[in-house]
Formats: structure tokens, C-alpha cells, sequence
């Protein structure tokens, strides 16, 4: 278990060095890119803009900046170059809208398909099983930036069920909370449903054929108990690795189109400006802690891999 | 995004279900007293995938977009009469015989017409969306298409080094592919996208068609290269790959003649499967404004363009929506076909 943990976290520190060095030498390479223009603002004179440069240290080589960038990152004293605002602290304050949105729609999809990926398996080849089967394909063909459009036009527009845009904090009021968020939650759901209930049905079948699954039927268990704790548990076991890794993808993929078009305050929307706005400093920061949820996910999920499953033993 | 890890090993499984699909396709061989006729596992694959009735219509939707957007230019010139980059902010058009504003005095573009000229509506600066649909699908179509051969060229080259030679060649590619892989596709592509639309990237200008191909080929190589390289660690290990390196077979003949083909079915149910992504990626990008840039239009651009004016326009937005999510679904469908038919098991499985 040590000699897992060791292992892990150096690959992550090599991992999240990788990814610091990957998405500053991006912008490097940008022959017109400027960024003391862009703190200087749109009227800046060249001397204005000359003297911004050496403030912040633009004019230094590659290698100088980017450890120059990586201190105040880790002193948390990194600022935007678009509003001059401290960048840790729009996280910290940003970090819990998106978690509102991420954590409710990760544990609504991982439910329903479970119960879709298991309905389909159990009534194999039956009507049910197409039909689910056929939503699950075209869950996955739509993308999650049309999905919000279409729901909310449909069922904030046309059908006005729910709110318009906009977030409200749970403390402040949670039903409220609920309301502004149900359509969020379903947009990032739903491609992950379609997608984990036909990776799960096909688990299932395959583990239905196994000798294990005939010698427990063969012992008299009821066929609910056989489903339950030998197949379905089981078939479970690949989609906690997606899960986890997906769920923390969740955090720089889906969230940035999901909160732009819902106009939810939380880290995808400042993300999604900054990159409009080629600002670096929150890109550089929301790339590496997304890179740091992968890694701490795709840990987790090896340790409750390992809980599932006695026989596995946590290596590294 | 996930990927779905599950249908490796096509070319295993389609030794083992051999028999048993030759035994329902050979009736006559059997009562004339012969043997049954050796049937190849290609030839088989594609006998089942022809009876897959729903993989055949949907390939047929498919062929038809795609041929659809090839003729934007003739659709363009003889029926809608208008380029489309052309804008039109203060013309007017007659529809039911009354006078209309293409683009209104606030700025909102004028609905669906369902007639030549402007059969699906304008855009903000009063072009013809349904030219643009085409023209923007074509554009989606090229960069998928382009995307997806660089990914299976380079994937399978990548994973066949890796596999082979294992050692050092492996110790630098693997983590690589490893390093694109965590990072998630949209965070990655938006970045790079938006650092190279700026620059360009040495004698490519920054609003060719071949950056966000060349994006989105490099961020899923991994999702092929890493399958492909676990195939070939199994597939070196064979007998015959050890009779061939006796015979003194060169290490690249052996990699291209004896493994390739045994790991070109996962190769293949990989094909439509990365297209569907790239086409879907190349949306994500140009909605975030990060793929394709103006004039051009994508159907990720004209979905991002027509959001705006959800409440007024919808169509602006869902109709090209629909024609991506038409696009992608028959896509998927098709390859469900290809991976059933390359892997009977799945067809076994319903019987049962």
C-alpha cells in the first residue's frame, strides 16, 4: 500500500509538471501573442506597455517565466491578466458552484445506468432492451453544448418549467439550488448514461456466461440474489475506473460548456472567458487541477478497485 | 469522454465464432457431401454485416449527408444563388408574396423560409443558413475525416512500435500517450486550438482546416495507439510471429505482414468509432470558438452562432444541431454493425 502510494504520487507530480510545461509553451509559441498589451489595456501607449512587460516579466526568457509563474501559483498569489484578479481565490470561490453541478450529475448518471445497463441486460434481445439501447446510442451522438441549448429551449422557453439561467447558493435557499440546477445535471448526464449503460450491458453478458454465475445458480440461489451480488457486482468493476477518471475530466470538459450556457458562476465559465480572453494564468491553473483530479480519481478508483476485488493487491 | 475500452480482442474472437456462423452459411456445401466451403473471417464479417438491416440504412444516411455536403457548391450556385460568405444585413426577400427584412432592424435573423432563397433562414449578417450547412458540414465532414486518418496512421504505427520493440522505443512513447490521455480532449484542444488560430503553426495559417484536424488527430491517438499496443504485446508472443523472426523476417516486415492483420479488426471498429468522436470534438472547439474560424462555418460554429437566438430563431441553432447529431448517430449505428459482425459473440449473446 506505501509502495502504492509513493508511486502514485510521483507520477502525478511528473504528470502535473508535464501539463504546467505543455500548456505554457502553448502560448509560447504564439508569434503575435502579447499578454502585457492585454494587462496594459486597449489604449496603452508602446512605453505603457514596455513598462508592464518588465513588471511582469515578459521580456525574461521561456524557462524564467515559468518558474517565475509556478511560485506564485503555489504562494497563491497568481492574478488574471485580464481583471488583475487573483486567480486561487476566483478558484476558491468558483470551486463550489461547480461541484454542485459536477457531483449531483455524476451520481444521477452512475444510477440510471446502472438501472438501464441492467433492465437491458435482464430483458436481453426483448423490446425494453432495443428501445433503452437505441436511446443509449443516440444519448451519445449528441453533444452536451446542443443537449443544454435544446433542453433549455424546451423546457425553460417554450414550456417555461424551469428557470431561464442563473445559480442560486444552496445555503441561501436549497430548493431553489435543485430548480436552477436540474437542467444542468440532465445536459452532462445524459452522454454518460448512454454510454455507461451499454458498457455495463455488455458486462453483464459477458459475466452471465461465466462458471462462477452457473455454479451459484447450480447452489439454488434465487435468480435475484445471483444478479445482485455475482454478476452485477462483477460487471461493476470497469465502470468504477471510467467513472472515476470521467468524473474528473467532467471537472475541464463538460462543466466549461454546460456553465457558459446555463450562466453558472463556477470554475468551466471563468475557464471558457479566460481562453476567450487567451489569458493564462487560470487556463495554466485549470489545466493542472484538472490533470490533479485525474490522477487522485484514477488513485481512488485503483484502491476501491482493490476493495471490490480481494484479488487484486495494490502494487502499483 | 470515455472510450469504450470493451472490444478488444475482435481478431481472437473472430477465430473462435468461425465455426459456428459456417455452420448456418453453408447448407448446400453440407448436402452435396463436401466440406464445408472455406469462408474467410473478412468475408464472413461482411456477410453478417449486410444482413444488419438498421447498420445498412443508417449507412445509407450517412452516404447521403455526405454527399449532400459535397454538392454545397452546386446547391450554392443554382439553387440558393448565394455564396456563403455573402452577407445580405439589409436586403429583403419575398415570402408569401410579402416583402421581408432578412436580418430585422434589432438585428434578429429572419426563420426558415422553405423556399430557394434562404430555405432554412439567415445568420446575423444575413447569409443563407441552409448554403452555410452545407458548406459548414462539409467543412465538420473534412476535418472528422482528416482527423480520423491521422489518428489510425499514427495510432497503429505508434502502438505496433510499442508493442514490438517494447523497451526504449516504448518507454518514450508510452507515457506520451499517457500525458495527452489525462488531459481532458476539450481543455487540451480549446488550448492549443486557441494558441494556434492566433499564430498558425509553421507554413500552415491559423484558420486552415488542417489545425483542428491535426488537434484532434494528436489528442485521440492515445485512445488507439494504447489498445493497439496491449494487442501487439499479446500478438508477438505467438508461435508464428517466433517462426517468422527464425526465417529471418526483418522486425518491420514482421510488424506490417504478421501482426498488423491480426490486429486489424480492432483497427477497423476503432474507424467509425473515431470519427464519430473527432466530428464531435471538432464541435466542442468550434463552439468554444477554438476550431474552425470565420468566415468558415462548421456546424459546431453555425450551433455556437444561432445560441444567441435560442428563444427567438431556435431553428438557427437546432438545425444544425440535428444535422450533427444526425451525422454522428447513423455513424455509431454503422460501427455497432461493424463490431457485431467482426465479433460474433455479440450475435451468440442474443440468442441466449
Amino acid at each position: 500500500m506505501s509502495r502504492f502510494i509513493v508511486r502514485r504520487s510521483l507520477s502525478a507530480i511528473a504528470l502535473l509538471f508535464a501539463t504546467s510545461v505543455v500548456v505554457f509553451g502553448i502560448f509560447e509559441i504564439i508569434p503575435s501573442y502579447n499578454p502585457a498589451r492585454a494587462i496594459a489595456g486597449r489604449n496603452a501607449t508602446p512605453t505603457t506597455v514596455e513598462q508592464v512587460s518588465k513588471k511582469f516579466g515578459f521580456d525574461k526568457p521561456f524557462y524564467v517565466q515559468y518558474v517565475n509563474t509556478m511560485k506564485l501559483i503555489f504562494t497563491g498569489q497568481v492574478i488574471d491578466y485580464q481583471d488583475d484578479l487573483n486567480v486561487v481565490d476566483q478558484f476558491k470561490q468558483k470551486f463550489p458552484v461547480t461541484l454542485s453541478l459536477v457531483i449531483p450529475a455524476g451520481i444521477l448518471w452512475l444510477i440510471v445506468s446502472i438501472i438501464l445497463g441492467s433492465i437491458s441486460a435482464l430483458r436481453v434481445g426483448k423490446f425494453s432492451d432495443r428501445a433503452l439501447m437505441v436511446a443509449a446510442i443516440l444519448g451519445v451522438s449528441i453533444p452536451v453544448f446542443l443537449l443544454a441549448a435544446l433542453l433549455l429551449y424546451l423546457f425553460a422557453f417554450k414550456l417555461p418549467w424551469f428557470p431561464n439561467t442563473g445559480y442560486v447558493k444552496f445555503g441561501d435557499n436549497p430548493w431553489q439550488w435543485v430548480y436552477h440546477l436540474i437542467l444542468p445535471w440532465i445536459s452532462i448526464a445524459v452522454l454518460s448514461i448512454g454510454f455507461y449503460s451499454r458498457v455495463l450491458r455488455s458486462n453483464l453478458l459477458d459475466m452471465v456466461n461465466q462458471d462462477f454465475v452457473r455454479t451459484a445458480k447450480a447452489k439454488g440461489l434465487p435468480q435475484q440474489a445471483v444478479f445482485r451480488h455475482h454478476v452485477l457486482r462483477n460487471s461493476l468493476m470497469p465502470i468504477i475506473t471510467m467513472f472515476g477518471l470521467d468524473f474528473a475530466t467532467l471537472l475541464g470538459g463538460a462543466a466549461l460548456v454546460t456553465e457558459t450556457i446555463y450562466n453558472l458562476p463556477g470554475i468551466g465559465q471563468y475557464e471558457a472567458q479566460a481562453i476567450g480572453n487567451l489569458d493564462v494564468p487560470p487556463i495554466l491553473v485549470g489545466s493542472m487541477f484538472t490533470a490533479f483530479f485525474v490522477v487522485l480519481f484514477g488513485a481512488f478508483s485503483d484502491v476501491l478497485y482493490a476493495l471490490l476485488d480481494p484479488r487484486i493487491r495494490l502494487t502499483g | 469522454m470515455a472510450i469504450d475500452h470493451t472490444h478488444q480482442g475482435g481478431a481472437a474472437a473472430l477465430s473462435e465464432g468461425a465455426g459456428v456462423v459456417a455452420g448456418e452459411l453453408g447448407g448446400d456445401a453440407w448436402s452435396e457431401g463436401h466440406h464445408a466451403p472455406a469462408i474467410g473471417p473478412w468475408k464472413l464479417a461482411f456477410r453478417r454485416l449486410r444482413r444488419n438491416k438498421v447498420a445498412l440504412a443508417f449507412l445509407g444516411v450517412f452516404v447521403l449527408i455526405v454527399v449532400a455536403c459535397l454538392l454545397a457548391p452546386v446547391y450554392s450556385k443554382h439553387i440558393a444563388h448565394i455564396g456563403p460568405n455573402a452577407n445580405n444585413v439589409t436586403g429583403t426577400i419575398k415570402v408569401g408574396g410579402k416583402e421581408k427584412d432578412v436580418v430585422s432592424p434589432d438585428g434578429v435573423p429572419i426563420g426558415p423560409t422553405f423556399t430557394s432563397h434562404y430555405f432554412f433562414g439567415a445568420d446575423t449578417n444575413g447569409r443563407d443558413l441552409a448554403v452555410r450547412l452545407l458548406y459548414g458540414g462539409r467543412t465538420s465532414l473534412e476535418i472528422g475525416g482528416l482527423a480520423t486518418l491521422i489518428i489510425i496512421v499514427f495510432g497503429t504505427i505508434i502502438g505496433l512500435l510499442c508493442g514490438y520493440f517494447r523497451g526504449f522505443i516504448d518507454a518514450i512513447l508510452r507515457p506520451l500517450m499517457e500525458l495527452i490521455w489525462s488531459f481532458p480532449p476539450v481543455i487540451l484542444g480549446v488550448a492549443v486550438g486557441t494558441a494556434l488560430a492566433l499564430g498558425g503553426i509553421g507554413p500552415i495559417k491559423g484558420n486552415s482546416l488542417f489545425i483542428p484536424a491535426l488537434i484532434i488527430g494528436v489528442i485521440y491517438i492515445p485512445y488507439l495507439g494504447k489498445p493497439i499496443r496491449g494487442e501487439v504485446l499479446r500478438v508477438r508472443e505467438q508461435d508464428f510471429v517466433d517462426a517468422a523472426r527464425v526465417q529471418g523476417m526483418s522486425p518491420l516486415r514482421i510488424m506490417f505482414s504478421e501482426v498488423l492483420p491480426n490486429v486489424a479488426s480492432t483497427i477497423i471498429v476503432f474507424v467509425p468509432m473515431m470519427l464519430a468522436y473527432a466530428i464531435l470534438l471538432e464541435a466542442y472547439l468550434s463552439f468554444l470558438g477554438a476550431g474552425v474560424q470565420p468566415p468558415n462555418a462548421s456546424w459546431g460554429s453555425l450551433i455556437s452562432d444561432g445560441i444567441q437566438y435560442i428563444q427567438t430563431v431556435p431553428s438557427y441553432a437546432l438545425i444544425p444541431g440535428a444535422m450533427l447529431v444526425l451525422t454522428v448517430l447513423s455513424i455509431n449505428v454503422v460501427g455497432d454493425g461493424i463490431r457485431d459482425a467482426l465479433d460474433p459473440r455479440a450475435q451468440v449473446r442474443i440468442k441466449t
